[in-house]
C-alpha cells in the first residue's frame, strides 16, 4: 500500500516537473506546477508530515501558483515561447548534461552514503502527539527567535514588492535595444554645449 | 520481494531527480516566469529531502526547516514577481536573454 502511494506520488511529481520544464505556454507550466505540488503533498503525508502537506497545498498550490497565474494574466505573456531557437550554440546539450550529471551524482551519493547524525535531537516523531501540535511546540519554544525574524522578513518582502511594482508615470519604456535607449537618454544628448553650433 | 514501505533512499532519489529537473529548467528556459517556476521545483525537492531525513532520524527538526523554507519561498516569490512585473513594464515580451543591460 505504501509502495502504491509512493509510486502514484512519484508519477504525479515527475509528470508535473516534466510539464513545467517542457511546456512552451507559461499557463500550462503553472498548471503542471500544481500537479507537482500536490504530488509532494501526498509524499509528505506518506512520511507522517500532515501539517506540512496541508501547508504545501495551501501556500504553494493555493497562493504561489495563483500569484504566478495572476502575473501571467496581468502581463499578458501567456503566448507560446519559441523553444526551437537556441540563442547560445550548444547551451541545450550542455544544460541537459549538467542536469544528468547532477541527478546521477546525487543518486549515487544517496545510494553509497549512509544516514549519519544524532537521532531525535529536536523532538521525536511521536505518534501519540498530533503533528501540528508537535510542530507548534518546537516552533514556539526552540525556534521562537527564527519565527519572529520570519515575520520581519515577510513585512520587508511586502514593502519591497509594493515599491517595485508601483506604477511610476515618468518611468521610461524601452522599445528598442538597451544600448540605444541609454545613448538617447544619456546626459550627453541633451546637455551638449550649444555654443559651438552658433559660433559664426 | 519489496519491503512493506519505501525506504528513505527511494524518496531521496526522487528528490535528486526533481532537483535536477528544476536545475535543467533554470538552465534551458528563457522565460523569466518559467525559470522562477523551476526554482520552486528545486525548493520542493529540498523540502522532500528534509521531510525524508526527519522521518529517517526520527527528528522533528527537518519538518521545522521545511516550514521556514515555505515562508522564505513565499517572500521570495512576492519580491521576484514584483521585479518581473517591473521588468515587463519597461520591455514588452522580455526573455532572460534580452536583459543584457549590464553587458560590457
Amino acid at each position: 500500500m505504501e509502495w502504491f502511494v509512493f509510486a502514484l506520488g512519484t508519477l504525479v511529481v515527475l509528470l508535473g516537473a516534466f510539464g513545467v520544464v517542457t511546456r512552451t505556454n507559461p499557463v500550462h507550466a503553472a498548471v503542471s506546477l500544481v500537479g507537482t505540488f500536490f504530488g509532494i503533498a501526498v509524499l509528505f503525508i506518506a512520511q507522517d508530515a500532515e501539517f506540512l502537506a496541508a501547508m504545501q497545498v495551501i501556500v504553494y498550490a493555493g497562493a504561489i501558483v495563483v500569484l504566478f497565474l495572476f502575473v501571467i494574466m496581468l502581463l499578458g505573456v501567456d503566448g507560446e515561447e519559441d523553444l526551437a531557437v537556441d540563442p547560445l550554440p550548444g547551451q541545450r546539450p550542455a544544460g541537459a548534461l549538467v542536469g544528468a550529471v547532477l541527478a546521477v551524482g546525487l543518486a549515487v551519493v544517496v545510494l553509497v552514503g549512509a544516514v549519519t547524525g544524532a537521532r531525535s535531537v529536536t523532538a521525536e516523531l511521536d505518534a501519540d502527539v498530533a503533528n501540528p501540535v508537535a510542530i507548534g511546540r518546537v516552533l514556539f519554544t526552540d525556534h521562537l527567535w527564527a519565527f519572529e525574524i520570519t515575520s520581519l522578513l515577510l513585512i520587508i518582502a511586502v514593502v519591497g514588492a509594493v515599491a517595485l511594482a508601483r506604477h511610476r508615470p515618468d518611468a521610461q519604456v524601452d522599445d528598442d535595444l538597451p544600448g540605444d535607449a541609454l545613448a538617447a537618454d544619456g546626459p550627453d544628448a541633451d546637455d551638449a554645449p550649444a555654443s559651438e553650433d552658433v559660433t559664426p | 520481494m519489496l519491503a512493506s514501505a519505501p525506504p528513505a533512499e527511494a524518496y531521496l532519489i526522487l528528490s535528486a531527480v526533481l532537483f535536477a529537473a528544476g536545475g535543467v529548467g533554470v538552465l534551458l528556459r528563457r522565460n523569466a516566469l518559467v525559470m522562477f517556476m523551476c526554482l520552486e521545483l528545486m525548493l520542493n525537492a529540498v523540502n522532500l529531502a528534509f521531510v525524508t531525513y526527519a522521518r529517517e532520524l526520527d527528528d522533528l527538526g527537518g519538518q521545522i526547516a521545511v516550514f521556514f523554507v515555505l515562508v522564505v519561498a513565499a517572500a521570495e516569490v512576492v519580491v521576484g514577481l514584483g521585479i518581473i512585473v517591473s521588468i515587463f513594464r519597461r520591455r514588452r515580451g522580455a526573455t532572460a536573454d534580452d536583459l543584457s543591460l549590464l553587458k560590457g
